[in-house]
């Protein structure tokens, strides 16, 4: 039996000696290198001194960054579910769209494509060479996303993929994964969940998770 | 051809691990630098002279760094290119923040 240890992230291997476990979370600062945490002080430090920006503008920037999140996205697309002139206008040009309807602004932001799921055609999305993501409508990706296995097969083996997540698409759903650059993202729209029919928006939204605007899952069943 | 290191679609590699991670303050303030350095009303660099500086890291750094580790490294590498701050004044402060982290009790 594996034995996962969250305090110290070793857990013995069948020889009983202690190996570092991939799975393990980086979100402890122990596991940076000593010279990423100084660098990333000693830049703000004469970046702020310098006047390229301050304390505050960082402060702001991070707070407007957490505000986005998948929350946000699950609106849109429950609007999308049950308004066709939106979700028309979504397709056809998205930041105009989300500009009028949820008052994002999204001036300075990259393209934004968004890609409507149906009972022939499932969409996922990914960045092969880094990690290009709907920030602003999704807020930061997850790990899994950035990760060199998903990047790597999720455009060779996307079935494969999916069932990890524990999707099964029917065998004769075309699958087709969209790759994201610096300046082109992607959102999907997920299938609308059956049995949701006269459901509001509020409701509908509850069954719109971030994997299924990704494309890895499906909506939620009601 | 050879690809570069960040050149990673079709190659094999094993499960996804979907473990969600939080992010950490680190994290968070090299995110917000590059993103008020990189935006376009204040113009220092592009989103795809970010990508260039991380694609540019040796495979080594690129496998054996976290995401944001990475990130301050190339933020690092556009800061002195554009001028923004010099090498030697970053090696200096960065001796000087360990030299007081160092002398706390």
């Amino acid at each position: 039996m594996a034995v996962h240890d969250h305090g110290d992230h070793v857990h013995p291997d069948h020889e009983g000696h202690a190996v570092h476990d991939a799975h393990a979370p980086v979100d402890d600062l122990d596991h940076y290198q000593p010279e990423s945490l100084l660098m990333e002080q000693a830049l703000r430090e004469l970046l702020i001194e310098q006047g390229v920006f301050s304390a505050e503008d960082i402060q702001r920037q991070i707070d407007l960054t957490e505000s986005r999140t998948p929350a946000l996205g699950a609106r849109i697309i429950a609007r999308a579910w049950v308004d066709p002139a939106f979700r028309a206008a979504l397709l056809e040009d998205a930041k105009p769209a989300l500009g009028g309807a949820f008052e994002l602004d999204l001036a300075n932001t990259p393209e934004l494509t968004v890609l409507e799921n149906t009972e022939g055609l499932h969409h996922v999305v990914c960045c092969t060479l880094c990690s290009c993501y709907p920030r602003n409508i999704l807020g930061i990706p997850p790990a899994w996303y950035k990760s060199r296995e998903y990047r790597s097969r999720v455009v060779i083996e996307p079935r494969s993929v999916l069932k990890e997540f524990g999707t099964e698409l029917p065998s004769q759903r075309e699958i087709r994964v969209v790759d994201s650059t610096a300046d082109m993202r992607y959102l999907v729209i997920p299938l609308r969940p059956a049995g949701t029919e006269g459901w509001d928006e509020e409701r509908l939204s509850a069954l719109v998770t971030r994997d299924s605007m990704i494309g890895v899952s499906q909506a939620l069943a009601p | 051809m050879d690809r570069n290191v960040h050149d990673m679609g079709g190659d094999p590699a094993g499960p996804i691990d979907q473990g969600e991670h939080a992010r950490t303050v680190f994290d968070q303030r090299v995110d917000a630098m590059l993103r008020l350095l990189a935006h376009p009303q204040k113009g220092y660099f592009t989103v795809d002279a970010m990508r260039r500086s991380i694609e540019s890291l040796d495979p080594q750094a690129y496998h054996g760094l976290a995401y944001y580790e990475r990130w301050v490294r190339a933020v690092r590498q556009l800061a002195i290119e554009r001028g923004l701050v010099s090498q030697a004044a970053l090696e200096q402060r960065m001796a000087a923040i360990a030299a007081r982290r160092g002398a706390r009790p």
